[in-house]
Order: C-alpha cells, then sequence, then structure tokens
C-alpha cells in the first residue's frame, strides 16, 4: 500500500484550523486516506477525512505521521495531502 | 403600540425587528428505539442527509461570519458530517437505537473524549454537543438552536442567555437583548455590558413577541415598546447619533473639582492592565477567588503571590483592594465550600470559611503580604461577608499578624451598614458591595429572574444603609474612615453620582464604565449631587428614586447613557 511521513508544520499542531484544512483536503480525494502517528501499528490508522479523529490523534508541530491510501490516484492524492500537512498554516 | 417592562441593565435605545432564540434542543428518550417499519439503513440514510444539512447551513454562516468566527464556524461544519463521528451514530443504529438517540450517545463520546485531552480540545467538546443539538433539531424539523442566523440587524429575544452564546452572538448585526428571565447578574447582562449593547432582563412576555415585528428597546429604562411610535423613533435617532465618550483621562471628580478616584473591578492579571489601560486609578476590588476557580485543591503560597504580584504590578504606587477569597453561595471552590448547604447565599461564605475551615485566610494574607513587598502597589486588605464589629477586630489582628497595614471590610450585610461605626472603629476602611447588599436588604436572591425588580440598587432601603455606612464611618471620634462602592452600581453613571451625593469616597467599576461614570460625575457639582441623593433617599420606589435623578442629569440623554 502507499505510504508517505509527512511532519506537521503548524505550529499549534494538527489541531483547529490546520486541522480543519486538512480534514478537508483528504475529504476531497478519490481515495480513502488514512493517517496514524509515526511507529503506531497499521491498524490503528484513523480516517484523514475525520476531523475529530485528527483532533484525537494528537500530533504537535514536527510530529511524524504516516499517510496511506490505496487505488487509482492514491499517489497523488498522498502527495497533495503531504504538501497541506508540511505548509504552516498559521503563518499565512 | 404596546409595551412590557423588565429591568434595564445595559443603557441604548434601538428599533428592530424581533427574532427568537429557539429553546435548547431536549434530549431524545434513552428508552427510544427505531420506530416502527423503520429501518437500520433507511434510519442511517437520513441521518446522513440532516448531517449534510446542517452542514451546509454552518458553511453558510462561515462564509458571512467575520474571519475569527469564520474559522470557529468551518470546523464546526466538518465537525456536522464528521465520517468517525457518523461512523459510531450508525453502529448504534445498527444495535437498535432510535435515529437521534443514536446521534445523541456518538457525539456524548466523542465529546467526553475531547473533554479527557484536555485544554484546547476540552473546549471543542462544546462544539461537538453543538453540532448534535442541530443534527436532532434537524431530525426532528425543528428551527436549529442557537442564534438565528439573519441578513439584517435585529433585536434577540431569548429566556436567558448562556456564556456560548457569546462567541456566536455578532454585536454588528444583534442591535439589542431582550430576555424574559435573568436578572442584573445574569450571564445576558454580562454580555450585554461586554459588547456595549442595551439590555432588557427580566422582561414577562419577551420570549411571546412574534418574530418580525419591530420594537424599540431602551436599555436605561426596562422598557420594550411593539410597533413603536413617532416618539421613540426619535428616542432612537437621538441615540445613534449620541455624543462619543472622551475615554477616562485618569482623574474621578465632580465639576467643583471634588475628587472622586475612579478604580476598576479585576479578576486577575490581565483584567488589571486592561483597567490600568482604561485609566484606573487603581484597582478598587481585586476579587482573589477568580484566580482560583474550578480548583479542587487550596492554591500554594507561591502560586497565590505570582496572581497577586501580576496585578500589583499594573498599578505601581497606586491603590489596589485585595479581597480575600469570596467562595461560597454562586462561587463555589471545593476546599472551602460545602455544597450541600440549604440556603447557600446565608450560609458559611466569605469571611466565615475561616471559621469552618481555619489556614486557608491566614496563608492567603501571607501570600498577599509578600507580593505587595515585592511591587510597589498601595496594598489595602478586606474581608467579604463582615457581619459584626467582632469579626472585624478579629480579621484586623490577622492582618497585622501578616503584616499587612491597612485592613478593611466589605459592607454586604445590612447589620455591618447599621454598625458601621463600631466596625470602623476596628478597621481602615470599608467597600460596599451594593449587590449584595441588595439582595440581602430586600431577602431576594440575585440568580432569580423574578425577583430583578427587588434587586435593584436604586431600591431606597439600600440608599439608607449606604448612608448609614458614611454616617458610622463620619461618626468617629478620629478623622472619617474612606467608604467606597465596587458593586455594579458604581458602573451606572447616574447612580454613582447619587453615592458620591451620599458621601462615597472612590466608586470601584469594571473598566469599560470609567469613561461614562467620569462624564457624568464631571458635569455635577458635589452641592447637586447631594441634592440628587436627598431626592433618592425620599423615594418610595426604586423606580421613582430613577427618574427622579436621571431628569436632573439632561447629559444621561446627550450620551446615550
Amino acid at each position: 500500500m502507499p505510504e508517505r511521513i509527512a511532519t506537521v508544520a503548524s505550529r499549534v499542531g494538527l489541531h483547529a484550523r490546520p486541522a480543519a484544512i486538512f480534514a478537508e483536503a483528504a475529504g476531497d480525494q478519490p481515495v480513502e486516506v488514512t493517517i496514524a502517528l509515526e511507529g503506531a501499528p497499521a491498524d490503528e490508522a484513523m480516517d484523514a477525512s475525520s476531523i475529530l479523529s485528527l483532533m484525537s490523534l494528537g500530533a504537535e508541530h514536527g510530529s511524524k505521521v504516516v499517510l496511506r491510501a490505496e487505488g487509482d490516484g492514491a499517489d497523488a492524492a498522498l502527495d497533495a495531502l503531504v504538501q497541506v500537512l508540511e505548509t504552516d498554516h498559521d503563518a499565512e | 403600540m404596546t409595551s412590557i417592562t423588565g429591568v434595564g441593565v445595559s443603557p441604548g435605545r434601538v428599533i428592530g425587528p424581533v427574532l427568537q432564540m429557539p429553546p435548547a434542543v431536549a434530549e431524545p428518550a434513552p428508552g427510544a428505539g427505531l420506530p416502527a417499519g423503520a429501518t437500520a439503513e433507511g434510519e442511517a440514510e437520513r441521518l446522513r442527509a440532516a448531517a449534510k444539512t446542517v452542514q451546509a447551513a454552518l458553511k453558510d454562516r462561515a462564509a458571512g461570519a467575520r474571519k475569527e468566527a469564520a474559522e470557529v464556524l468551518q470546523a464546526t461544519a466538518l465537525m456536522a458530517a464528521d465520517p468517525m463521528l457518523l461512523k459510531s451514530a450508525v453502529k448504534l443504529l445498527e444495535a437498535g437505537r432510535g435515529t437521534e438517540r443514536a446521534i445523541w450517545e456518538a457525539a456524548e463520546q466523542v465529546a467526553e473524549q475531547l473533554k479527557s485531552l484536555g485544554g484546547y480540545m476540552a473546549e471543542r467538546a462544546t462544539d461537538v454537543l453543538d453540532v448534535r443539538a442541530r443534527i436532532v433539531a434537524e431530525l426532528r424539523g425543528e428551527p436549529a438552536p442557537g442564534i438565528p442566523a439573519s441578513d439584517v440587524p435585529f433585536v434577540l429575544a431569548a429566556e436567558d442567555l448562556a456564556p456560548a452564546d457569546t462567541a456566536t452572538l455578532d454585536p454588528a448585526l444583534v442591535l439589542a437583548l431582550v430576555t424574559s428571565g435573568g436578572g442584573p447578574q445574569s450571564h445576558t447582562a454580562i454580555i450585554a455590558r461586554s459588547l456595549g449593547l442595551p439590555a432588557v432582563v427580566a422582561a414577562t412576555g419577551a420570549t411571546k413577541l412574534a418574530p418580525g415585528t419591530e420594537v424599540f428597546v431602551d436599555g436605561a429604562t426596562g422598557i420594550v415598546t411593539s410597533s413603536p411610535g413617532e416618539a421613540e423613533r426619535d428616542l432612537a435617532t437621538a441615540y445613534a447619533s449620541r455624543e462619543p465618550l472622551q475615554p477616562f483621562d485618569g482623574t474621578g471628580m465632580t465639576a467643583d473639582g471634588h475628587l472622586v478616584p475612579l478604580l476598576s473591578n479585576v479578576g486577575g492579571g490581565h483584567d488589571a492592565l486592561k483597567a490600568a489601560e482604561a485609566g484606573a486609578e487603581g484597582v478598587g476590588l481585586l476579587r482573589t477567588e477568580f484566580c482560583f476557580l474550578n480548583r479542587d485543591a487550596e492554591p500554594t503560597i507561591d502560586e497565590q503571590v505570582a496572581a497577586y504580584k501580576a496585578v500589583f504590578d499594573a498599578f505601581p504606587a497606586k491603590k489596589v483592594v485585595v479581597r480575600t477569597l469570596d467562595a461560597g453561595a454562586d462561587k463555589s471552590l471545593p476546599f472551602l465550600t460545602d455544597s450541600t448547604e440549604p440556603n447557600p447565599a446565608l450560609g458559611v461564605r466569605g469571611y466565615r470559611t475561616d471559621l469552618a475551615t481555619p489556614g486557608v485566610l491566614e496563608r492567603q494574607l501571607q501570600a498577599i503580604a509578600t507580593a505587595a513587598g515585592q511591587s510597589e502597589a498601595e496594598v489595602w486588605v478586606m474581608a467579604p461577608m463582615i457581619s459584626t464589629a467582632e469579626e472585624a477586630s478579629r480579621f484586623a489582628g490577622l492582618c497585622q499578624a501578616a503584616g499587612l497595614e491597612t485592613p478593611g471590610v466589605m459592607v454586604e450585610v445590612p447589620s455591618a451598614a447599621v454598625t458601621a461605626g463600631s466596625v470602623l472603629k476596628r478597621v481602615d476602611f470599608a467597600s460596599i458591595g451594593t449587590n449584595d447588599l441588595t439582595q440581602y436588604t430586600m431577602a431576594a436572591d440575585r440568580q432569580l429572574g423574578p425577583l430583578a425588580a427587588l434587586n435593584d440598587p436604586w431600591q431606597p432601603a439600600v440608599l439608607h444603609l449606604v448612608k448609614a455606612t458614611v454616617d458610622g464611618a463620619a461618626s468617629l471620634q478620629e478623622a472619617p474612615k474612606p467608604v467606597g462602592v465596587c458593586g455594579e452600581a458604581a458602573a451606572d453613571p447616574a447612580l454613582a453620582v447619587v453615592l458620591v451625593g451620599l458621601g462615597i469616597n472612590s466608586l470601584s467599576m469594571s473598566a469599560r464604565s470609567l469613561a461614562a461614570v467620569a462624564a457624568v460625575l464631571k458635569s455635577v457639582p458635589l452641592e447637586q449631587a447631594q441634592q440628587l441623593a436627598a431626592l433618592a433617599l425620599r423615594a418610595d420606589s426604586a423606580a421613582e428614586a430613577r427618574a427622579a435623578v436621571r431628569a436632573e442629569l439632561p447629559l444621561l440623554e446627550t450620551l446615550g447613557l
């Protein structure tokens, strides 16, 4: 299964506005994407389009997370989402 | 033209259409299962559709909201159709719960989870519960809870507002608040004053006003008039074109130069900085319990020193009056108060907690003395809920032992006002807490909306007790001791004039009220203030006292106060 590791760039971590932006972007992808903290078992990965799951993930600024997806367009979807995670949305 | 009368708690006169705040969404019955003929699959579809509708409505509102509110609403919109939330609700549906009950319980679990994470996440739990209420209302075909959406400015009518409503209340869209419940200290009143919106509380019939009806609201007199006429339109126009208030210049005085320091009530270092910026001449009431609400255990001396010092440092060389912990009644501190008392307002609260839980007060005085030693503020200390001269004397002894030089008392209990002469022999000053003094004089719980008319500091009986306190302070052999006022009464510009006329030496209020009180006070010579005080004392009712005094202060009209 294609996967990517990304570092959370937002200073407040994956909460509030950054979480909303990411969940919305994940929901817009043609494939289902999961998210987990790096090192967590793959079967504990959560739906990346769920803002409530993202908030309970507890990913802080600098945390490494694993994104996974399968099917047509999975690679493009993952690349797009890594980009979102590695942008500091608070700096905009 | 019909009118209803409530209690005006925030001045201003406006006209606009009424919108009603829908009642809170009731919890679906715990035992409710799927209705006959419904399938879990079909209901899951109905739930998803409701969630999508709620999401779309929230997104619409986000599009029209200011930046900060828009971000909160966008996140809330995402929560409404959150896949994890819906998945757990569908699981509950499949286990046989009714649709409304399924989403209710699923959201409850998520909210609990967020609460357990604490901090920012715990605050978001409220958003999840808000989304839940919206989805249930949608499933039932009821109007969405919360402040109604509107394209035009409106007068918001409600039973009462909760603190959570503040976040979604757009002051550019809400012209005034009118509630059937609540009193002068209710959340509605506090929200209105902090936003500078006209407000009337305890207006019976407010929730019966038909949506869309045009009403005139007078937040000073408490009158709400449907289908207003020419006279009301003129008043609203005059208010809209009122003279802007000049900021407070930092010296409170009457027209003839009689100095009346205007101080601020604060709950911590942050408030204190804001008060200093607004020109406050010091702090007339530091509510120390506000530094430690929601605490299960007594704060350590070091924590206390830091909290007090933050306030003192905002006012170097200025007076800061610290009130020792005022726990009990509406402000419970688990390490001091017994929440099972049948009548907390008359219970072990304020200074009295020192009898039930000795030691806390002495440690607090020690912390205040330490913080005072590390700063340049002139620190005075007073005990809340003093009833007798003996209590005052004992408190003065505790202050002396801690090395605090200026002990004082709050006058909130009528017995302390009546015997002010002997109470003040033992201490150096008194500060009248008009909110509690009114509640105890009138024997009317200040939390109860139906008693709001009794809970009015303009009640002549309350004014007579203010006078008794001043007279007691003046009757001493030595120089008269200062008497201040630190309740809501001091923030009412007309009443502030009366208090000064009664002989009050200083007034302490929320920082927001300083400019208005200063402007009105400066328009009145001391002798006229004394005449107005006499007028108020002679009145037969609170309404008569207020009307008689306001009629003599034309500046109130000019400034729209």
